[in-house]
């Protein structure tokens, strides 16, 4: 991009005064964004009383009981909570990222009948969603007495269209069908070739992807609430409905707070220290203007 | 064996090993078969059944035509939640689409030079990664009768709590605040990268030519990251109609106040989780009709962007 450009007819008055309206703006917009979050910290320090009796910027003391309070809790088990959800979260991004990446290499390096209709047809159903076959599907999981499991959660992210498409695009730029050709001639099986040859260039892609695979099924509420029903079983946003259903003025708010935070704050220092390559991941699977 | 076939038919190499491709992207066509396209079949079927539950008796499945549809849209409040779900979805989707391309146009300006572009954008994407249903519980402890927001209300002079659910406006306010906060920081860095793949050199040329910021914006920028924005548009739309997890969690599932919160998948999951499958069917192929048009219009421009890329 050209760095020298001509003021033209903006006088520097006038920029100025655009530049301090934008920072105005964005430090409003920084703080809407990250003030919830400075509260629910807050909160989650300090004690049940003192929450009630009225809010404080400061951060308290009541951290470690509070923890220990919500780990005791029997109603609420959240250590299970919090291992369900990250078993559920890593098998679905293992999955999706894997046969997405399979299937776009299918696509991509192979010519055969119907290519372009299948292509095609995934991107059509790219958007429609889930909910809608929802109902059809759980009746399926009552006839194959996979309701209460953890199937109906991980094995149908094999077919993830938008991780596909977002792997399909990464090949367009990166993968030339030159590599699978060379290792053929190399006597490569096909299956060698993209496991050991092509993966490892996919990684970059892979990576991203399983990140936001990951942190959909860590988020995921609708269909998990639908499909379990052992209390042992539960997720962790089951477990944050259960709390909002619960009595929740007799509730001890500490314990709201901290099942909170455990929800959150984890993905959140993940991804501060990651969000440079993610903000990046979403730009590139995204249409080109 | 393979090896010996590659190098006899070099120039057709893509023919002989049709069957990999096949056997590659079969996983994805089975799976998508069994748990998505056979499910949705049913789920059309059971729409032209009555089946549920009352109590411990079950009634059907007995054929009944198309009387679910008309329960759910002529008797039952449908068009209600209809109207809810696009009243909240505008009510987050216009301040969200105009600070994006606000800040976009202001990140990728380079007269304007602002400097830690990498921090905010990485706070106000922050949001988008957060669970629905915490971020909902978290505004429920914030905004309630007793919580932090109404003790700094009293604190700059109110006499008496502000009872943020008890009123349809603000509820569904709080909703379209989530919803903006999180997914404007998605809208700006899709915009960005649509305005950063615009030819500079248009931009320079107008300058010469004299064009101020609003020209260059509304006569360049804007045509040119259209495809993008109808991209943004249609997918938010989409993802609008399965709004979920927030008013589910901030209502406990009610809708309230007096089922004006109540949206379109909050009344679908009601029926699913009562088992009342005759209704649930009916408002899922509704649903799916909707979608599926949407749908069609985002196939449209990404086949057009493909096209697009190969000149």
């Amino acid at each position: 991009m050209a760095k020298t450009r001509t003021i033209g007819e903006e006088t520097i008055l006038h920029l100025r005064i655009r530049q301090t309206f934008a920072y105005i703006f964005l430090g409003i917009l920084t703080f809407a964004c990250l003030f919830p979050f400075y509260i629910l910290i807050v909160n989650s320090t300090r004690a049940h009383p003192q929450i009630q009796k009225g809010f404080s910027f400061w951060i308290g003391q009541s951290f470690v009981n509070n923890l220990r309070n919500v780990l005791s809790n029997e109603n609420l088990p959240v250590i299970r909570g919090v291992l369900n959800s990250l078993f559920i979260s890593s098998m679905s991004a293992l999955f999706s990222t894997y046969f997405s990446a399979l299937t776009a290499f299918g696509i991509h390096a192979y010519d055969f009948r119907f290519k372009k209709a299948l292509f095609s047809f995934i991107l059509m159903i790219m958007m429609v969603p889930v909910q809608v076959s929802t109902l059809g599907f759980i009746q399926l999981m009552n006839t194959f007495h996979l309701m209460d499991t953890y199937f109906p959660l991980i094995v149908p992210t094999i077919a993830a269209p938008a991780v596909f498409f977002f792997m399909k695009q990464y090949m367009e730029s990166i993968l030339p069908v030159a590599i699978v050709e060379a290792a053929r001639i190399d006597g490569a099986h096909e299956f060698y070739t993209f496991n050991k040859i092509v993966l490892p260039i996919m990684k970059p892609a892979m990576a991203v992807q399983g990140i936001f695979a990951f942190v959909t099924a860590w988020n995921n509420f609708f269909l998990p609430a639908l499909i379990i029903e052992t209390k042992e079983k539960k997720t962790l946003p089951i477990l944050i409905s259960q709390l909002r259903s619960a009595d929740f003025l007799r509730f001890d708010m500490g314990q709201v707070y901290i099942l909170i935070t455990i929800a959150i704050i984890p993905v959140a220092i993940v991804y501060l220290f990651l969000s440079k390559f993610i903000i990046q991941g979403i730009a590139m699977g995204s249409v080109k203007g | 064996m393979n090896m010996i076939k590659a190098t006899s038919k070099k120039r057709k190499t893509s023919i002989s090993y049709a069957k990999w491709g096949y056997l590659f992207i079969a996983p994805f066509f089975l799976t998508f078969a069994v748990f998505q396209l056979y499910p949705l079949m049913t789920t059309f079927y059971n729409s032209f059944f009555e089946n549920y539950r009352i109590g411990l008796e079950h009634v059907g499945p007995n054929f009944v035509g198309l009387d679910n549809y008309k329960q759910v849209l002529i008797e039952g409040d449908l068009p209600k939640y209809f109207g809810n779900t696009a009243y909240i979805w505008i009510l987050g989707f216009i301040p969200q689409i105009v600070v994006s391309l606000l800040l976009a146009s202001w990140f990728t300006d380079l007269r304007l030079k602002l400097k830690a572009q990498g921090f905010f954008k990485t706070i106000i994407y922050m949001p988008n990664l957060i669970m629905a249903a915490a971020f909902s519980m978290l505004f429920f402890t914030l905004f309630s009768d007793n919580g932090p927001i109404n003790d700094i209300l009293m604190h700059l002079g109110r006499h008496e709590p502000f009872r943020f659910l008890s009123y349809a406006g603000s509820t569904r306010g709080l909703i379209a605040l989530m919803n903006f906060l999180m997914w404007f920081g998605n809208t700006t860095i899709l915009l960005m990268a649509a305005i950063m793949g615009i030819d500079t050199a248009m931009f320079e040329s107008a300058q010469i030519d004299g064009a101020n910021s609003w020209q260059i914006f509304t006569k360049i920028t804007l045509p040119l990251i259209m495809p993008i924005l109808v991209f943004v548009i249609i997918t938010s739309l989409i993802g609008g109609i399965q709004m979920f997890d927030v008013p589910q969690i901030l209502t406990d599932g009610s809708g309230g106040p007096n089922r004006s919160t109540m949206t379109l998948i909050m009344y679908l999951n009601k029926h699913l989780y009562s088992k009342n499958f005759g209704l649930a069917g009916a408002v899922s192929v509704l649903l799916f009709g909707i979608t599926a048009v949407l749908s069609f219009g985002v196939f449209k421009v990404l086949l057009k962007d493909k096209q697009g890329g190969r000149e």
